[in-house]
């Protein structure tokens, strides 16, 4: 099933959670909505279940109005962040809740109730813990016995608030690719907010990217980190580091210190906030260059195959921090020592001019 | 109970160096509070049994069994009857409200509700006989009718609701904030009506602390003094509750059938007590489990 | 209130919210709300001569001192005692715990009058304490102020221990274990580091105390004697008034303490607001 949300607008209070927000989400793909906390994500996720309810604006369920159905009647599957398994009913009893609850004329009989939770069970590979109790279980039994439960009632939809926010990194890596291959199965719609951006690269079809009820790009996992559209995006997924700088010629001035780039829309003379990947930078340590950002080497620090090569500004950029990502026979080759003045010079650069970018700048 | 009642497991506070005292102050403590314990509430609970039993046991099962002491009991049991279940359908009500919903004054109405405690029991009795008495609001209307609110059970029943009132609430409002909304949500989300996912999610979630509360209010309604012996007219045989029934025997100096019928009444407070402990030992154990399932 | 309280609520799923409110603002007028009120109307029948005549008759206000003095006493008497028995049932083991655990409630379930009568058999000059305090001592407790001292003191107590207990509980040891690492004494860490964190709850549990204690009637009236100007208690003259018929001059009283209860329970949710900030445990 399609769903599309429609200039939606939501407040608490004075508070803004969501800001005239308008989306497509194609039948049987699977979307991350993707942002820090209080971006507005969870809420727009409980006012598509019918959870909430938006202060304008409307939700189109395969392309009618949902405004006026009940959250019961949406058949929408919700994953709580929290799982809200019931305490007192057995993993069993738990998934086939949403089956007893149905009204007699409808409800199916014991028999098919009993197979369609083995069933269920079965997929999420934890038919023998039926007979157990949610407090009996790990973190990321529980997460699945939440999801059987809310597939069990067939949701035409299924939506997960912070599917793996409660689980430690291992069992959170594991459920991660389970979702990935269970979607690929099902091929239900689903929609899952995280504010993990590993995460959603790594699971999504499509990314919904949010920041202050506002949404900031949408797109493939390798379009919003390839090519991020705002200033929020780029600083967002990923590390990376930031320059303040000038427009002037074919360089960007970082106080005294010039880097070239080839961006001919930007203006002559315009502010502008640069970006580059740690991998995008290069460390030159050749005393007679004048061009590229002059920097203090604090620190190498290594592990695996790559190193990670930490400096401080000076001149233009001081108080600033920059990261370089090298490989290791590049570091030995210019065998670094703390203290060491270098130039970084980047191999890529993105500009934003200031005025456009505004404040959605974070970090 | 098993001996593992008389020795417990020393404290997390006791195993550790820095939360635990000299042997001298810890003992010391100990032996001023336990005393001071047994000055105040074991001596004069111990006291209600031995003066009950001081005649022989023959005068006080005769004093059970007197008519007088039978009709309060009677008494005592249907305006608790009557009591108790409003107060607890109040009680879930007012809860469900607080608890599930926010609105703009809430702490009002949590504090209204907390009202009673702090009133005497004198006043309550006082307020309706101001309301339903013979020169009350009502009063004139009511005799007209030949209906009789004071003196008389209705006022007894009255005096004994708003006297234990907050109970019910005052138990389920922490507990239903502190379990929140989500499962709730969950249930309605999975299709249930309002009515199923009161019967199936949120009353299993709440049941113990709602018996305690009911145990309580009940143990109140059935004990009240104040309130009940200023709407009852003290009639004997017919407006004596059970408590008051304790006071009449008293006045007229006969304390053993005094303290017979309120050893019942004292008896009626352990068991509440027992199955208070029984009720906090249950959720301890349901917390307990919880909290190691999460963390294996 | 109800149609602001209505207007006002966010949206929420969870179907009932209209009968819920609605059934606990009728429950809650009829049973409480309005009977008070008839209360602070029934003064009105008075000028405020008369009013202020009958509630500064002398007997009156030696009702008064007692009633507000005792309470005061026992519910020092319990911050004290209380504190003591709650750290002892939190912090140590000792035979008998659970019992004691269990019993401090006692005073919540026992009927008042029969508390006080057990505690006049008790402090009666031939009762068990009473002939030796009396005899041995010289003091007179059972039918004098001192004994309404004891009728209080039984009837507070586990306002004290239970407001105090469960801070205490929560309680991380680290904040101690950090005293300690930073040179205090244990008398210091107590002093300046765990009896801070409790002040908030002790003062509540003070609090609820004296305001059980200053309406308490049933416990008191067997031991305290009711001696015209020396052992009355407050709620007592009320009943004497509503004795004599006299409702107008029951009800002048009534208005007194009602007036000073609920400025006691004004302080007592300040102090608990407190309390909870301090502890960061909101609502």
């Amino acid at each position: 099933m399609s769903i599309q949300v429609q200039n939606i607008q939501k407040r608490f209070g004075s508070f803004v959670a969501l800001d005239n927000v308008s989306l497509d989400f194609p039948s049987g793909e699977l979307v991350a909505l993707l942002g820090p906390s209080g971006c507005g994500k969870t809420t727009l996720l409980r006012i598509i279940a019918g959870l909430e309810q938006a202060d304008a604006g409307t939700v189109l369920l395969d392309g009618e109005d949902a405004s006026s159905t009940h959250v019961r009647e949406r058949q929408v599957g919700f994953v709580f962040q929290h799982y809200a398994l019931f305490k007192h009913m057995t993993v069993f009893d738990n998934v086939a809740f949403g089956m007893r609850m149905k009204p007699r004329n409808v409800r199916p009989n014991e028999t098919q109730i009993k197979k369609k939770v083995h069933d269920l069970l079965n997929l999420v590979q934890l038919d023998w813990l039926a007979d157990r109790f949610p407090a009996q279980l790990s973190g990321g039994q529980r997460q699945r016995i939440a999801l059987a439960r809310a597939l069990a009632v067939e949701p035409r939809v299924l939506l997960l608030d912070e599917p793996f926010g409660a689980l430690d990194a291992k069992v959170r890596k594991e459920l991660r690719r389970w979702l990935r291959k269970l979607h690929d199965e099902l091929h239900i719609t689903s929609i899952f907010v995280t504010h993990d951006q590993e995460e959603a690269l790594e699971v999504a079809d499509r990314i919904v990217l949010m920041d202050h009820g506002k949404v900031e790009q949408v797109g493939t996992p390798e379009e919003v980190y390839g090519h991020p559209a705002t200033p929020f995006v780029y600083g967002f997924l990923g590390s990376v580091n930031l320059f303040h700088g000038r427009v002037e010629d074919s360089a960007v001035w970082v106080g005294e210190d010039a880097v070239p780039h080839h961006n001919t829309a930007i203006a002559q003379g315009s502010e502008v906030y640069a970006f580059a990947r740690p991998h995008e930078l290069e460390i030159v340590t050749d005393p007679n260059r004048t061009d590229g950002i002059k920097a203090r080497v604090n620190r190498v620090l290594t592990f695996g195959v790559s190193s990670r090569v930490e400096l401080d500004g000076v001149n233009g950029a001081t108080g600033q921090h920059f990261e370089v990502e090298l490989s290791q026979p590049q570091v030995q080759a210019l065998a670094l020592v703390a203290g060491q003045i270098v130039r970084l010079l980047p191999s890529r650069l993105k500009l934003f001019e200031r005025s456009e970018a505004g404040l959605g700048v974070k970090r | 109970m098993s001996t593992a009642t008389w020795v417990t497991e020393s404290t997390r506070f006791e195993r550790n160096i820095a939360t635990s005292e000299s042997a001298w102050v810890k003992w010391s403590i100990i032996g001023i509070a336990v005393s001071f314990f047994t000055l105040f509430l074991l001596m004069p609970l111990l006291a209600v049994f031995v003066e009950a039993l001081r005649k022989g046991v023959g005068v006080y099962f005769a004093s059970l069994v007197d008519a007088d002491a039978l009709h309060s009991i009677q008494l005592t049991l249907i305006a608790a009857a009557i009591a108790v279940p409003l107060n607890l359908v109040f009680g879930v009500a007012a809860a469900w409200a607080i608890a599930k919903f926010d609105f703009r004054g809430k702490q009002l109405l949590i504090t209204l509700i907390d009202l009673p405690f702090s009133v005497s029991p004198v006043i309550v009795g006082l307020c309706y006989v101001l309301v339903f008495g013979a020169n009350g609001w009502f009063g004139a209307w009511l005799i007209e009718h030949d209906l009789k609110v004071i003196f008389a059970l209705p006022g007894i029943v009255l005096a004994s609701i708003f006297v234990t009132f907050p109970f019910v609430a005052r138990e389920l409002i922490p507990l239903m904030q502190a379990q929140g909304r989500e499962e709730e949500e969950a249930a309605i989300v999975l299709g249930a009506n309002g009515w199923q996912t009161f019967w199936h999610v949120t009353l299993p979630n709440i049941k113990w602390g709602l018996l305690y509360g009911v145990i309580l209010c009940n143990a109140r309604a059935m004990g009240e003094f104040g309130a009940v012996s200023v709407v009852s007219g003290k009639i004997r045989g017919q407006t004596n509750t059970m408590p008051l029934h304790v006071e009449i025997l008293y006045n007229e100096y006969q304390f053993a059938a005094a303290f017979a019928v309120a050893s019942l009444l004292a008896l009626l407070a352990l068991v509440t007590l027992v199955i208070k402990t029984w009720v906090e030992h249950r959720v301890e154990q349901a917390m307990k489990q919880s909290t190691e399932g999460a963390s294996s | 209130m109800p149609v602001s309280a209505v207007a006002a609520r966010r949206f929420n799923v969870l179907p009932g919210f209209g009968l819920s409110l609605g059934y606990t603002l009728v429950y809650l007028s009829i049973i409480v709300l309005i009977p008070l009120g008839a209360v602070f109307l029934r003064t009105m029948d008075l000028t405020w001569a008369e009013f202020w005549q009958v509630v500064t008759a002398p007997r009156v206000v030696a009702s008064y001192k007692l009633s507000f003095g005792a309470s005061l006493a026992a519910a020092a008497i319990n911050a004290v005692f209380g504190l003591m028995l709650a750290w002892a049932l939190v912090r140590y083991s000792f035979p008998g715990k659970k019992i004691v655990d269990a019993l401090v409630d006692l005073p919540f379930a026992l009927p008042t009058a029969v508390a006080g009568i057990a505690l006049t058999a008790l402090y009666a000059p031939n009762g068990w304490l009473g002939q030796f305090i009396q005899g041995e001592l010289g003091i007179k407790v059972a039918f004098g102020p001192l004994g309404v001292l004891v009728a209080l003191v039984f009837i507070g107590l586990p306002f004290v221990v239970r407001t105090v207990q469960p801070i205490l509980e929560d309680l991380e040891t680290e904040l101690e274990e950090a005293a300690a690492s930073l040179g205090a004494r244990r008398w210091q860490t107590f002093r300046y580091v765990v009896l801070p964190i409790l002040l908030p709850a002790l003062l509540t549990g003070f609090a609820l105390a004296f305001a059980r204690a200053v309406g308490e009637y049933g416990s008191v009236i067997f031991i305290a004697g009711n001696i015209p100007m020396v052992s009355e208690i407050t709620p007592l003259m009320i009943i004497t008034k509503l004795e004599q018929y006299d409702y107008t001059g029951a009800t002048a009283i009534a208005v007194v303490m009602l007036v000073f209860s609920f400025f006691l329970l004004l302080i007592i949710n300040g102090l608990q607001h407190w309390a909870n900030r301090r502890t960061g445990r909101e609502r």
